[in-house]
This record gives structure tokens, sequence and C-alpha cells, in this order.
């Protein structure tokens, strides 16, 4: 008993030392994710975006067929960076629809002429209300949505050159 | 921008100076529409307007992690004080305002957390710390009546 109580503190203290230094070597992750994926799409109605281009309500996402779902703005620099991998995503054949943050018509024009226009609708979500209710954190982010309206996948930040094969599947695994 | 790819390039004063100003670059983009009228706008019932609060303060920012959304300047926090106070207004109570943020992004969400299988040592380690306290108190008192 009395070597146990000897021991006892110095045992406390490794133990302590070992929790705090493998949070210390082994961060944790930084991203919140949504606690969306597996349930059905929040029910939101945004206006259009840019003359002649429909807006975005969560009735298209309950037609038979997967889609992704692109939480944007131009104002910000990442989505630049995807803009590439959403025009090769649509190319494959995958329709895309956004939600444009806190944006203004003419700045999204610019940016849809300067990355090119992957999206089938875009609306406009300009007190970020659709983006909370979806459980999104930041731009870009990009949901894989199944025919029948249910969050299936989320990728958060810009979609790289190595995720198209992987957000592909996720779609391909929706139908 | 990789820093140890960038060369040191030769300059004299004036040049190294609006060098550096051509390397600022804001850090984080901002949104180009103003927030919303109830971001930083109070509700006109201080009733109201201290249960918003008293809820965003509850809240943590997604943004800038260690903070609340009451005292973050983020523009997302700005964005869901305003979702709080428009709710607050229209009636909703805190609670269910706070149940639905964490069916969005989880209990990491909220600085009260519920208890959870997950958190429920968070609860039970201050009772248990305070009984192994008085424990050792009860004992070391005994041993110098003696």
């Amino acid at each position: 008993m009395k070597r146990f109580a000897l021991w006892a503190p110095l045992a406390i203290f490794a133990l302590l030392f070992a929790v705090v230094a493998s949070g210390l070597f082994r961060p944790a992750e930084k991203v919140v994710r949504s606690a969306m994926v597996g349930k059905p799409i929040p029910d939101f109605a945004l206006p259009a975006m840019v003359p002649g281009k429909p807006g975005l309500t969560s009735a298209s996402f309950r037609q038979g067929q997967p889609r992704l779902l692109n939480v944007f703005a131009s104002w910000c620099i990442p989505c630049i960076a995807e803009a590439p991998q959403l025009m090769r995503l649509k190319a494959m054949g995958i329709p895309i629809d956004a939600i444009a943050i806190r944006d203004t018509a003419p700045a999204i024009a610019g940016f849809l002429r300067r990355n090119g226009d992957p999206y089938a609708r875009i609306g406009s979500d300009r007190a970020s209300q659709v983006q909370l209710a979806l459980g999104s954190s930041g731009v870009p982010e990009t949901f894989v949505i199944d025919g029948r309206g249910i969050v299936v996948k989320q990728i958060i930040g810009d979609i790289r050159p190595e995720n198209i094969a992987e957000i592909a599947q996720a779609v391909k695994d929706a139908r | 921008m990789n820093e140890r790819n960038r060369v040191p390039l030769p300059l004299a004063g004036g040049e190294v100076l609006a060098a550096l100003l051509l390397c600022i670059v804001p850090a984080a983009a901002q949104p180009v529409t103003p927030p919303a009228r109830y971001a930083n706008v109070q509700l006109a019932d201080p009733a109201k307007e201290q249960s918003a609060r008293a809820l965003m303060e509850t809240l943590r920012c997604l943004v800038c992690q260690g903070q609340s959304i009451a005292d973050s300047d983020a523009d997302m926090a700005a964005d869901m004080r305003a979702l709080v106070r428009e709710r607050i207004e229209r009636g909703e109570k805190p609670a269910s305002i706070r149940d639905w943020l964490i069916a969005r992004y989880g209990d990491y969400v909220t600085y009260d957390p519920p208890l959870s299988g997950l958190t429920w040592p968070l609860w039970l380690a201050p009772m248990l710390l305070l009984g192994i306290g008085g424990w050792i108190a009860r004992s070391s008192f005994r041993r110098r009546t003696r």
C-alpha cells in the first residue's frame, strides 16, 4: 500500500503526459463536419443569383438523379482553384447545382466568366441561412445528394484533381 | 506562396518597401454583401435580446473555433448571430435553436454539451474528484486529532 502511494503520483503524471503529448503530436481535426450526412436535405427555396439561370429549391434534389450541391462564393479564393475540377465533373455528366454565399449578381457573373460555369442552377443565399441549415461551415464545400434528397457525402474545402474519382464514385453509388 | 522557393532580390531601400507592399494580400477573403441586419443590431425587446445574447455566448464560432459567436468578428459568426436573433424575435425558445444547430454541426457547436455517452466523464469527473478530495481531507484531519 505504501509503495503504491509512493509511485501513484508519478504514474498519474506519466498518464497525463501521454495524453497531452498525443494531443500535441496528433492535433484534432480542425474542420467541422456536417451532421446532415445521411439525413434529408433541409427544405429551402433560394432566388436566382444571376439572370438567365434558375434559382435553387430543395425539391430539385428529389427528382431521382443524384446531384452535386456546391457551396461557393465569388469572393472565395479556393473556389477559383476548384473550378476546373467542377468543370471536369460536369463533363462526366454529373449535374451540379450551387448556392452562392453572400454575393451579388455582377460578382457571380464575372466569376463564371473567368472560371467557367458548371452549374445548372444557382441560388442566392444572402445571409448564409441555407448554408447554416446544411451544416456547412465555410466555402467551398460540396455535398453529394442522392435522387431522394438524402445527403450522402460532404467534401470540405476545394476539390482537388485527386478527389474527382472519389466524388464520381459517390455519385455512382448514390444512383 | 511557398516562402522557401522565393529568391531574395537585391533591392535598394524604397524598392524593398514597395516589393514588401506588393506581397501583402488579404489573409481571408470577405463576402461582398453586408451582414444581415440582426448580425450586429440588438433586438428591440431587451428581454429577448438578453436571451439571444445568453444563447450566443454558448455557441461556438465554426471558423475561429475557440470563440463564441458573441465574441467573434468572423463573417460566419455574424450570420449565426443573425440566425439566433431572428429566431428569438419570432418567439422560438433558445433550447430549440441550440438543438437545431446541434442537428447540423453536432455537439461541437455548443459550449454547453448535453449529457451523452461521450460527454458523461465531463459531468462525472468533477464529482468523483470532489469525492476523492473529501476522502483525503477526512483521513488527514483524523490523523491530526489523534
